[in-house]
């Protein structure tokens, strides 16, 4: 079975190039790109000169099997996903229980494969119960299939406890990811400090925050060698901090919600709970200097930090309400924001989306080469629309862009050379 | 006479000829409150419920008076003994209590934006009787009442605002009338206890007493809450008392015929002297409290006005 993807805008983030051409898939993987000739047999996918890029690989989606499976499920989650144009999705441990043990991710696993049209490649916590206190077992979460460790948005206090799992998970040579976000200035704070915080008179913490947890992760970094990645660098004064370590060679490697390449702190408005989201929303400074930082490369991945919230739960004052925005389909029409405004080109968008998660987590996909797994998304980049929660197809339908005018629109997405999504 | 607000939430969204509508009503009903009958129709038939998430003895007690003397029909409700305890949400109490058709909905709450939540889904007009560190509309109100009566005027004053600003709602409230009323605001504090950003309200920010009070035409002292006072946000409340507290040497760099404000209730000997607050002649507080049941009759007879779209120009 061989598909032919004709006259695409074929967006390589590893050549970082745009070329016009033609692609084609064979069993599953891409077989040939470029000039080439429509094989005989082949089924045909006209593209009209839109783009085809790799599929988005998100690290850090939270779907809420095991434990609140009415606010997101695996099935519901895929289905986002592929109408999003994720074709990975890295999923996040904080469940109910939290996915600690080996029994727990192999429950992940398999209802991922039995309900999920794209690939999920789970994540495990750092330490039992995400409590900060014992590791868990990283060897036996290893061979299950976990791809990194990460507790998540709790920041393990004891600097001890952390190390030593840093030591034993370099010995494996597993990759930790953390939330780096000092828990003692931030505790409580629902926005970052500033004029909009105290008008508003909520509890704020100092952007600083993050740069003092980036900081003492990286000495840890230094201290065990441990592969690094910190999940949301958000703020202005973490950058040196994050560029000094690379230089120093370092194995450490950052991301960006879209939510804060895309928004800022006035977007909070009159209290919107939809825009409570962990790290806080961050100053325009700040927002266009991480915007920047992604240009550059020195943030590595971009992510939708897709965290699905019933109705119940955001609906409360804005302090009372639980954090977090969904992303999945948001995250490839408000990354074209950032396209659009001229901030950065397709392919390098595409590295961040793409090619740099998957390596980062020694998956094949995130590339357009001959021999990489089919998992593609075909988009217009230019289509208009206005955001209609309503239209969504996660269980729930947080997210801060209702009613906002976006442009760029997923056309398809092909898994491992299925098309799982195809608009209508 | 303009006054074209569906709610008074807080004290930003209002334009200055509105705070000075409300004011100029407040005088009206200063007068009607000294006289012999104290009792106006204005709101009669209509029906005023408070709701109140937080304590409160004086402000629900000023929001009562001056529903009862305007004629409504006034209810109490004390919410953080009812059914908050059985799980209610907010957004379901707000909804209960709109189904029961209420004209004017006076609310406390203790979370920021809390009461503009509420006030989203009701239809009656809402008044913010302090939500959090937000704001506390009335308040400032009663306090640019107090100033405008004593002082002659509420512009071009300096006015000094002492204590608490990071936690207050009302720092927050008067900060933001005596700047649109065009007065020169000062801010003084120990720094543990100011919000971050204080500089970009148009303020002037000091950590001394005796530099900040040189020459100001007011002085608004603010309540230090009990759970501040031990080793948190400042040391102690003697060291506190010390340093902030007003006392009469403290006063002296003020100007002569400075005035002396409090929201009540007052901690004699945390943040002001006692024989201070007692001082008739340099003492306002309490002409706040009378100020507070006239301005709360003009704020909400004027919502009324607004629910009922009685046409401008039209007076009682």
């Amino acid at each position: 079975m061989s598909l032919f993807c004709r006259n695409a805008r074929l967006v390589d983030p590893e050549a970082g190039t745009e070329t016009i051409g033609n692609l084609l898939i064979e069993n599953g993987l891409i077989a040939a790109k470029g000039d080439i000739a429509t094989p005989a047999g082949a089924q045909v996918v006209e593209c009209d000169g839109k783009c085809l890029a790799p599929g988005i690989v998100d690290i850090g989606v939270k779907i809420c099997e095991p434990g609140e499976r009415h606010k997101e499920s695996f099935r519901s989650a895929g289905l986002a996903a592929a109408a999003g144009g994720v074709t990975t999705m890295v999923t996040r441990p904080d469940t109910l229980p939290a996915i600690d043990t080996p029994e727990v991710l192999e429950f992940v696993t398999r209802r991922a494969r039995e309900a999920s049209p794209v690939r999920i490649k789970p994540m495990a916590a750092l330490t039992k119960g995400r409590e900060g206190q014992e590791m868990v077992e990283i060897g036996f979460l290893l061979d299950a299939g976990a791809v990194a460790f990460t507790d998540g948005d709790s920041v393990t206090r004891d600097t001890r406890v952390l190390s030593r799992a840093m030591t034993y998970a370099r010995g494996l040579g597993a990759l930790i990811i953390a939330h780096p976000q000092d828990p003692g200035l931030s505790r409580g704070a629902a926005v970052t400090s500033g004029k909009f915080a105290s008008l508003r008179g909520l509890p704020a913490v100092s952007p600083m925050a993050e740069r003092m947890a980036l900081d003492r992760d990286i000495a840890l970094v230094e201290m065990t060698g441990v592969r690094y990645h910190a999940d949301q660098i958000t703020t202005a004064r973490a950058l040196p901090a994050l560029e000094r370590a690379k230089r120093n060679g370092h194995d450490v490697t950052a991301g960006v919600s879209i939510h804060h390449l895309t928004l800022n702190d006035l977007d909070v408005g009159d209290y919107r709970t939809f825009f409570n989201v962990k790290p806080p929303l961050r100053s325009e400074g700040d927002r266009q200097a991480v915007v920047e930082a992604v240009a550059s490369g020195l943030i590595d991945v971009i992510c939708s930090m897709h965290t699905p919230q019933d109705e119940e739960s955001k609906r409360l004052p804005f302090e009372e309400a639980a954090s977090g925005a969904v992303g999945l389909e948001t995250l490839l029409p408000a990354a074209m924001r950032l396209y659009h405004a001229g901030a950065i080109g397709l392919p390098a968008l595409w590295r961040a989306l793409s090619l740099n998660p998957a390596r980062r987590l020694g998956l094949e996909s995130g590339r357009l080469a001959q021999g990489a797994p089919a998992d593609l998304v075909l988009f217009d980049p230019d289509a208009p629309f206005i955001l209609d929660r309503s239209m969504l197809l996660s269980k729930s339908r947080n997210t801060p862009f209702d009613g906002a005018r976006m442009q760029g629109r997923v056309l398809a997405t092909f898994v491992g050379g299925e098309q799982v999504y195809r608009r209508r | 006479m303009t006054f074209r607000q569906k709610n008074l939430l807080g004290i930003e969204p209002l334009h200055p000829e509105e705070i000075r509508t409300i004011l100029d009503l407040s005088d009206r009903y200063v007068d009607l409150n000294r006289g012999a009958s104290k009792h106006s129709d204005v709101l009669s038939g209509l029906t005023q419920i408070n709701m109140f998430f937080e304590n409160s003895t004086r402000t629900q007690a000023s929001f009562e008076l001056a529903g009862k003397r305007l004629g409504a029909d006034v209810m109490n409700m004390a919410m953080q003994a009812s059914s908050i305890k059985k799980g209610e949400t907010l957004i379901d109490t707000a909804l209960t209590l709109n189904a029961m058709h209420p004209d004017l909905l006076v609310v406390r709450h203790p979370q920021s934006g809390a009461v503009n939540l509420l006030a989203e889904k009701v239809n009656c007009a809402v008044l913010n009787a302090g939500d959090g560190r937000h704001e506390h509309p009335t308040q400032a109100l009663l306090d640019a009442l107090t100033i405008r009566r004593t002082k002659g005027r509420l512009h071009r004053l300096t006015v000094a605002i002492c204590g608490d600003i990071a936690h207050s709602r009302v720092a927050r409230s008067n900060i933001l009338l005596l700047g649109k009323m065009e007065n020169r605001v000062r801010v003084i504090g120990p720094p543990t206890l100011m919000p971050a950003g204080i500089a970009d309200f148009g303020v002037e920010v000091f950590d001394d007493m005796a530099e900040g009070l040189r020459e100001a035409d007011v002085v608004m002292m603010l309540r230090l809450q009990r759970e501040r006072m031990d080793g948190g946000f400042i040391p102690s409340p003697r060291e506190y008392y010390h340093r902030f507290g007003l006392d009469a040497q403290k006063l002296a760099h003020a100007r002569d015929d400075a005035i002396v404000m409090h929201p009540g209730p007052m901690n004699r000997g945390v943040e002001i002297d006692g024989t201070i607050a007692d001082d008739i002649n340099r003492s306002v507080i309490q002409e706040q409290v009378e100020m507070g049941v006239a301005v709360r009759m003009a704020a909400m007879d004027l919502l009324a006005r607004n629910l009922r779209a009685v046409p401008e120009g039209v007076m009682v």
